[in-house]
């Protein structure tokens, strides 16, 4: 018997064995990306010492790493990248917004409220 | 309409409303406001650690010397351990989205094969992420100390061996001129923190007093996170020295100079909040893995059953991939901000 009560397939849910081999050959390069990107960061940590000259740079160059690991993750792996554009910035816009506030604000804050301690509490 | 202007859609694709919003099943798109929701959470707690490290006075902990050790092999390998977890944890998300893959050709066999894979590399951060918690919580060897001045700091070198304690004063248990060569470093340790170690001689539970005969600690190094009198934040002081002023704190007879791993007052490391974000980030985040392995069990058993190939499509393995990608997305920024900067 056919049942109407369960709603729920996707567009493009299948595909041939060919796009299976094209889709498997991205899934596999960005493996290897992703595990270049991470040896790449522990190297950098661990011959790179926090407050030495270099560290501003490569403490944004981590944060610039880890944004393009989950890009890649989100985009490939989670198949955003596939969706239709509306639910693509339905999902991203709000959140990145929402967030680059939160960060700025809080961090402000932190600042500032580590300044009153070493005005004040020492 | 608006959410499928340019293709055709399936009938059964259609919600209740008879419209299909973004071409996307109700389910997938609940999947993902969830995720939203979810990253949100672990967002603001990220956020709030970032908070409490701007605004904490002592200095903060660093990661490649906080975690430096890999399981039968010991100390000297900065990150190596979480790193090796972070690959294992991507594996686990690449064999997840070839099990996906495998379900829209209707490979069931690919779908068991690759999802049994990504159970395994769960089950294997979960585990590793024991080991890392029970390495935080009994710590180094060293421990933390205090100095006479008041600073703070972490002692990186060679713990030289305890050999045994040499039984002076009978106590309960033990009788004079014993050799006591049993669970040593655990004995050493408790003794440090209560204060029960003055001028080399250890006073032990059974209240016998004992000489603690010890091989010499080698490369000592006393990294200072805490201001002192004389010491400040980042300075560091070597060899010799150091040894005098870590067995000074030590054989000066007064508790708590020495601080050994971690628990929610006090930790070895650094802030008290440090052990608090420590354990609750990593915690919430194993806690995802750990729901994420059963929720991945749950739908390999409903594959071997043969119920999504009945139904005529893989998405439940979509959906549950959504959410086991979701936790290795968590764990790429956990990893950045908790361990690397």
């Amino acid at each position: 018997m056919e049942r109407d009560d369960i709603i729920e397939y996707s567009l493009d849910a299948h595909h041939s064995e060919e796009a299976g081999k094209a889709i498997r050959r991205k899934i596999w390069m960005v493996t290897a990306l992703l595990t270049a990107i991470t040896i790449i960061e522990v190297a950098l940590g661990a011959f790179i010492k926090q407050g030495s000259g270099a560290w501003p740079f490569v403490k944004w160059s981590f944060i610039i790493m880890t944004i393009l690991k989950a890009g890649y993750i989100v985009m490939v792996f989670m198949h955003l990248g596939d969706e239709r554009k509306g639910l693509r910035y339905v999902i991203l816009v709000p959140y990145f917004l929402f967030m680059l506030y939160l960060i700025f604000i809080a961090l402000m804050e932190a600042l500032a409220i580590g300044k009153i301690w070493d005005t004040y509490m020492v | 309409m608006a959410g499928h202007a340019s293709k055709q859609i399936d009938s059964s694709t259609l919600w209740g409303g008879k419209i299909s919003p973004f071409s996307t099943s109700y389910g997938k798109l609940m999947m993902w406001f969830f995720l939203v929701s979810d990253a949100l959470t672990f967002g603001g707690l990220l956020v709030a650690y970032g908070f409490t490290r701007h605004d904490a006075q002592d200095a903060w902990p660093i990661g490649e010397e906080t975690f430096n050790s890999l399981p039968f092999l010991g100390h000297g390998y900065p990150l190596i351990y979480v790193a090796l977890m972070t690959f294992i944890l991507i594996v686990s998300s690449v064999t997840m989205v070839l099990a996906v893959e495998a379900g829209h050709r209707m490979d069931k066999r690919g779908v068991i094969k690759w999802m049994i894979a990504t159970i395994i590399g769960g089950f294997f951060f979960v585990g590793s992420q024991a080991w890392e918690w029970s390495h935080f919580i009994h710590g180094s060897e060293f421990g933390k100390v205090e100095l006479a001045d008041g600073s703070q700091a972490i002692v990186k070198g060679h713990f030289g061996e305890i050999e045994n304690f040499t039984v002076l004063e009978a106590g309960d248990h033990h009788k004079k001129g014993e050799v006591i060569t049993e669970d040593l470093m655990h004995e050493f340790q408790h003794a440090v923190e209560l204060g029960h170690i003055k001028d080399g001689i250890i006073t032990l539970h059974d209240g016998s007093k004992a000489k603690v005969n010890k091989k010499a600690d080698e490369h000592m190094q006393l990294i200072i996170k805490s201001n002192g009198s004389k010491h400040k934040v980042g300075d560091v002081i070597k060899e010799q020295e150091a040894c005098d002023l870590y067995y000074q704190a030590i054989n000066s007879g007064e508790a708590h100079r020495v601080i050994y791993g971690a628990n929610l007052e006090q930790n070895e490391y650094g802030p008290q909040q440090y052990g608090q974000f420590f354990f609750f980030i990593t915690g919430f985040h194993g806690f995802h893995v750990f729901s994420g392995v059963i929720i991945n069990i749950i739908i390999l058993m409903g594959v071997i059953a043969g119920t999504y190939h009945k139904r005529g499509h893989y998405e439940m393995v979509e959906k549950t991939g959504l959410y086991w990608h979701f936790v290795d997305l968590v764990w790429v920024f956990v990893f950045t901000f908790f361990y690397l900067v």
